[in-house]
């Protein structure tokens, strides 16, 4: 049942990705030219209800569906592995248009060659395990 | 029916994308869609070259699951709710696609000098998109997240750390447009 309810999420994120045009290579590009306030758009709306929620659900009391406590970890401190990290993730989001949901999305839609991008992010989090160590964080 | 069938605007979206994750929080876990990719490397074996992969990956079913369902969403909104592959970019980034060699921009969901299937006799696209892929994935989880662990979740949390990642998202899709893109195409 449970197992159901997270498909049933992925499909409706799956459907807002793609009729949102956000899983487009072309709006990517458009995004980083500034020509457009569509994705600036979509992920400040997004941003501000997200705030208004995490800020809700933080608060004493707040139990997920199941009546567990509700926990948001605190992402770790850091500067350079979000820097570094972020910069190299941003050059990929360009070059191959898509992050890694739009990338399923696109499977789903049947744009066969994503299946090569999708190799490749296979490849880079693999890598990453290999160098994590030797790597600043 | 038209208005689901036409693209779908951004305070439309942007909203249903914030829902997405409150769901996904009110189900015990998290919005963050580059994660799974580590599940699939520990559920293929790379625990045997990498402690980072020495998990109990099956406890991450979960976002599998979420991952099986937006290629599911990705079938049925390309099959049932899309009359046609056109996107809606502007017309001033269809002048710069033009000169860039990207003769189709908006008429199509995706390029077809990058997403073709001719690429797949062509290796330096097919070399692209395995670099682009590699950029994704690696960056990602040395970053500790994506575009929805950090841009939307993390932020949302007002996490500096994600507000550092995000910077170097556009710092670096920027670099890549201006600066790489005309030595590329």
């Amino acid at each position: 049942m449970k197992s159901l309810f997270y498909v049933l999420i992925g499909v409706f994120f799956g459907i807002v990705l793609f009729k949102s045009e956000a899983a487009s290579w072309f709006r990517i590009y458009e995004m980083f030219q500034f020509d457009s306030f569509h994705m600036y758009g979509i992920i400040g709306s997004a941003l501000v209800l997200g705030v208004v929620f995490t800020q809700w659900v933080k608060r004493p009391g707040r139990k997920s569906f199941f009546g567990d406590p509700i926990q948001i970890a605190a992402k770790e401190k850091s500067i350079s592995r979000y820097a570094i990290g972020g910069t190299i993730f941003g050059l990929g989001w360009a070059l191959a248009g898509a992050c890694p949901g739009p990338i399923y999305v696109l499977l789903g839609s049947g744009f066969w060659t994503i299946l090569i991008v999708f190799f490749g992010t296979l490849l880079g989090t693999f890598a990453y395990g290999l160098l994590r160590n030797r790597l600043p964080h | 029916m038209d208005i689901l069938l036409a693209p779908w605007p951004w305070y439309v979206s942007g909203p249903l994308i914030a829902l997405t994750m409150a769901l996904l929080v009110l189900m015990g876990k998290r919005f963050g869609m580059s994660s799974n990719l580590r599940t699939l490397c520990a559920a293929a074996g790379a625990g045997k070259t990498s402690d980072f992969f020495k998990f109990d990956w099956k406890a991450q079913r979960w976002n599998l699951l979420v991952a099986l369902g937006a290629i599911l969403g990705g079938f049925l909104a390309q099959h049932y709710l899309s009359p046609n592959d056109s996107v809606a970019i502007s017309e001033a980034t269809v002048s710069k696609l033009n000169a860039l060699g990207f003769k189709d921009g908006g008429q199509n969901y995706m390029p077809e000098t990058l997403f073709g299937s001719e690429v797949f006799g062509n290796l330096k696209t097919l070399a692209l998109l395995v670099i682009g892929g590699f950029l994704v994935g690696f960056g990602a989880r040395y970053a500790g997240g994506c575009t929805s662990g950090h841009a939307i979740s993390g932020l949302s949390n007002l996490q500096l750390p994600s507000l550092i990642a995000v910077i170097g998202f556009f710092a670096g899709g920027l670099l890549m447009v201006h600066v790489f893109f005309p030595m590329i195409f």
